[in-house]
């Protein structure tokens, strides 16, 4: 078990090494020297040859992604070149939006999927679980800008509940979440309901039942639990994807995220925060995977035992 | 004497595997049988049927000009007139998604029959090679998808530039490693299979095998994903688009309409809904389509 | 006349379909004296399951069942509302299953599992449950109880496993234990310590009634056996006379079969044709098709279960009363 979880973690470390790698190549070979893109027209030849030295921008690639990977081991991501500020302070600030906007959002498509899910599962092929498999499907088919846009336009444009963008207070968080979470949810809803129905045929079922279980007992104890093990993955899964995929809805709900950050470091051709935005949220990826992987382990006795 | 007898039998059984599964069903009963059974697929197919045709037919389905500007009738709503409305510039909304739809159909298409093929080429000599060169590839795959495909599109848009060529590109780079995971692992099954050993027992060459024995068996497995993956593509095209990171004016995607419309969102919301309901829309198609056509060719995908 | 563990009347059970009902349990009647082993043996299909399940309570949907009475220990539980219906399983009586691999919660302790049993019928607390489970362990055979009560069940063999299922199932003193094929998935040594271990249930008071398609089984362990074919009762006796003197067409079928292979000849015995489809049973005699001795008005008409000789019956128009003696 530590060692499968190990070679587990050397994997991913692999893993974002490469993703490191490639990204570093990709933004290399862009055409036009980043430094005079980044001094504008006016600048003098000497003064950005100068600042490309300082930049260690003359050297070899391979020195170059050596020192961007030491330097990155200890926090340091390079200087914005459109923002003049460190890329860890800037990545540092809008994180903490992106992640109370993906936590926000995974309450809500966990709590709203797994509800669904299991009312669909018992009430198999009754109204509501019509209704919630279309809603489901509806969800996974909606481009997320459309979901965000509609939220927007209907709850805070015409009904004012709730705040049009920015995220000042708790309530601003609301429609960001529903938009980014809706996808999930209904992700879940389809596992959730999928997985029980299949649970609920097993032959231990039958057990639970002869011993004098009642229905809910059963869902409970017995069904639940073992439905919650593809479950408890996905949605680890799910964080790491909420996270990283919550561009277009800071986009739509004006939030300082990462997200933004990064469509931010587009537009202004700022490689350095281009890259370490990339990278950070590789990161948030591989560690989501990996926690997946350990809970799925911890969650079901079978593979504890096992290697 | 003995290897002729011996490729006789291979040959006997080969046939027979082939005719077994052309007796049992054809490609056109499968779809015969989905079209009885699957109501909804059905209807997806005719959805997306229509959406081609429109696209196709742009020239003569559009009432007006897609870039004539008209600014006496700017932001009217959907009515009479113009039956979806017109935009900032006037323009008929109608016309313009008639028109949008040829780069949004496209985008879907071609880029994921590129990155199939890749995926596909590339996850058949993983696993048929083994060693390293499976090692390489699926590392390769892995590292690709670890970054989250949004982003991944975006470090690519800006590595090679804005442009119609290149958003294809970068769908087509962002969408194969996915494929080749799954083509891989079929392949390793199917080279265990006793026809696969008997025919390299006989000493078949190895593209031989690949291409008269393990694609044929990836087929509905690649059809499946093909209708699956068409839908990712366009959702990606127009996130990007709607970013400002995808297609560029003059072209138009139904994405890039809605990030136009987003500016006038509350005095003409249509602008915005309009395309993304066509690409809801289509989307839905391609997943009932897909989800049907997962049942009949490939019942076993439906775990991945 | 002794008394009745159980005693199922008429039971029917079926699962409808759009082509009809399919009627898989057809007019069963069971008795189980208390303290005796009875045994229902048929092939797969034949409805001998689906009986057990409707004694239990435990269709599962569509099939469901249709009429019948129960009477366990004097009481007809047919009708109960499922709330005090669910109250007696467990605790009156209990059902143990063919696959001790999948019967079994995979991510809940096997003691655990089996303390639940408790605690469902006894107001007890989780320690005083957790220890009769332990003990019920040793009851059955589990050596070093404390510490396998602790074990998941994959860690655990398959013989074990059903150990498990029986400690579950007669932990709170049932009077009636069903075993639905309880050694079929088992090997043969297994299987052997299995069945002595029913065997010293039913002698500690518990009455049992084995579902099996093993005859071999039947003829260990049962007291009175009744054979199913098509969903109906074809025959039944006391498992001597059934081995010694079979009535019925079909139960000397399933002995020749086993005899022959026994004897090891040249050709298998069997049976011919198939399992008749349950939607289209013929008019007369459901086993009339696959019959040797098969006359015309066996295809018309179906035959009574009649008394040949007392506690015999058979479902055959050709089965000759027996001298009474």
């Amino acid at each position: 078990m530590k060692q499968s979880l190990l070679r587990r973690f050397i994997q991913a470390v692999i893993v974002l090494l490469g993703v490191a790698l490639m990204i570093f190549i990709m933004l290399r070979v862009v055409p036009g020297n980043p430094v005079a893109t980044m001094m504008g027209e006016h600048a003098d030849i000497d003064t950005i040859q100068r600042m490309t030295a300082e930049l260690g921008l003359d050297q070899p690639i391979h020195v170059q992604f050596a020192r961007y990977v030491l330097d990155a081991l200890r926090g340091d991501f390079g200087t914005s070149y459109s923002m003049g500020k460190p890329v860890s302070q800037l990545m540092a600030a809008a994180f903490g939006n992106t992640l109370a906007l993906a936590v926000a959002a995974a309450l809500f498509a966990w709590v709203v999927g797994i509800a669904c899910g299991i009312v669909a599962a018992v009430r198999k092929n009754g109204l509501l679980d019509h209704l919630f498999m279309g809603f489901s499907l509806l969800g996974v088919s909606m481009p997320v800008f459309m979901v965000a846009m509609l939220l927007q336009y209907v709850f805070a444009y015409h009904l004012h509940w709730l705040p049009i963008s920015g995220v000042d207070s708790w309530k601003g968080y609301i429609l960001p979440a529903i938009a980014l979470g809706w996808n999930s949810a209904g992700s879940v809803a389809r596992l959730v309901r999928s997985t029980l129905l299949d649970v609920l045929q097993q032959d231990y079922i039958d057990t639970a039942r002869a011993k004098g279980r009642g229905q809910p007992g059963i869902l409970v104890l017995h069904a639940l639990r073992n439905a919650m093990l593809p479950v408890m993955t996905m949605m680890a899964m799910q964080l790491s994807s909420l996270l990283s995929g919550a561009v277009i809805t800071e986009t739509v709900f004006s939030i300082n995220g990462i997200g933004r950050l990064a469509v931010q470091a587009i537009s202004g051709r700022d490689i350095p925060l281009l890259q370490g935005t990339a990278l950070f949220t590789t990161l948030v990826v591989v560690l989501g995977n990996l926690l997946a992987d350990s809970l799925y382990a911890v969650l079901d006795p079978r593979i504890r035992r096992e290697a | 004497m003995r290897l002729n007898r011996q490729r006789q039998i291979v040959e006997a059984h080969d046939i027979r595997l082939e005719s077994q599964i052309g007796e049992a069903e054809r490609f056109g009963d499968l779809m015969r049988r989905m079209a009885r059974e699957n109501r909804l697929a059905m209807v997806s197919a005719l959805v997306i049927l229509l959406f081609i045709l429109g696209a196709v037919f742009a020239p003569l389905l559009s009432p007006y000009s897609a870039s004539e500007m008209d600014m006496l009738h700017r932001l009217s709503p959907p009515g009479a007139g113009h039956l979806l409305g017109t935009d900032e510039g006037g323009r008929d909304i109608l016309s313009r998604m008639l028109y949008g739809s040829r780069v949004s159909l496209l985008v879907g298409v071609v880029p994921t029959l590129l990155s199939m093929a890749l995926g596909a080429a590339l996850g058949m000599l993983a696993g048929f090679a083994g060693g390293w060169i499976d090692a390489l590839v699926m590392r390769l795959a892995d590292i690709m998808l670890a970054l989250p495909s949004m982003l991944l599109a975006m470090v690519i848009m800006y590595t090679l530039g804005d442009g119609l060529i290149n958003v294809f590109l970068t769908l087509s780079l962002v969408n194969w490693a996915s494929v080749a995971r799954i083509v891989r692992s079929q392949t390793l099954s199917l080279k265990k299979s006793e026809y696969v050993e008997a025919a390299r027992v006989i000493g078949v060459k190895r593209p031989v095998i690949l291409l008269r024995h393990i694609l044929p068996n990836c087929l509905p497995t690649l059809i499946v994903l093909f209708t699956l993956n068409v839908p990712a593509a366009i959702l990606t095209e127009s996130s990007l688009s709607f970013l400002g990171l995808g297609v560029q004016p003059p072209n138009a995607s139904w994405g890039l309409m809605v990030n136009v419309g987003r500016q006038y969102l509350y005095n003409a919301p249509w602008l915005s809904f309009v395309p993304s309901a066509a690409i809801m829309l289509i989307v839905l198609a391609f997943n009932f389509l897909g989800d049907g056509l997962r049942d009949v060719l490939d019942p076993h995908l439906k775990n991945n | 006349m002794e008394p009745m563990t159980l005693r199922a009347v008429g039971l029917c059970a079926g699962i409808p379909t759009q082509k009809g009902e399919i009627r898989a349990v057809n007019d069963v009647s069971i008795d189980v004296p208390a303290g005796s082993i009875v045994g229902i043996v048929g092939e797969s299909g034949c409805g001998k399951s689906m009986t057990a399940r409707a004694i239990m309570g435990l269709m599962r949907s569509p099939a469901r069942m249709t009429g019948g009475e129960i009477w366990l220990n004097g009481r007809d539980i047919a009708r109960l509302p499922e709330r005090q219906r669910r109250a007696l399983r467990g605790s009156e009586m209990s059902m143990i299953f063919q696959e001790p691999m999948t019967s079994l919660n995979p991510v809940m302790k096997v003691g655990r599992q089996v303390a639940e049993a408790v605690r469902l019928h006894a107001n007890v607390s989780r320690q005083e449950a957790d220890r009769r489970a332990v003990e019920m362990f040793e009851a059955v055979g589990i050596s070093d109880a404390a510490s396998r009560a602790r074990c998941y069940p994959h860690q655990l063999s398959g013989g074990l496993r059903q150990r498990v299922m029986i400690a579950m199932a007669m932990v709170c003193r049932p009077k009636l234990l069903i075993a639905d094929e309880p050694t079929t998935a088992l090997d043969v040594t297994v299987e052997a310590q299995i069945l002595r271990l029913m065997r010293n249930l039913c002698d500690a008071g518990t009455s049992i009634l084995l579902i099996s398609h093993n005859l071999g089984v039947i003829a260990q362990l049962c007291d009175y056996v009744y054979v199913m074919y098509a969903g109906r009762i074809v025959e039944q006796a006391g498992v001597i006379k059934l081995f010694d003197h079979p009535a019925h067409p079909y139960t000397r079928g399933l002995l020749n079969a086993v005899s022959s292979l026994r004897r090891g000849g040249e050709r298998l015995d069997t049976i011919n044709g198939v399992v008749p489809n349950l939607l289209r049973l013929p008019e007369g005699c459901s086993f009339s098709l696959r019959c040797d001795a098969c006359e015309a008005r066996c295809a018309q008409e179906m035959p009574e279960l009649r008394e040949i000789a007392p506690g015999h019956k058979a479902r055959c128009h050709l089965a000759e009363r027996e001298a009474w003696s």
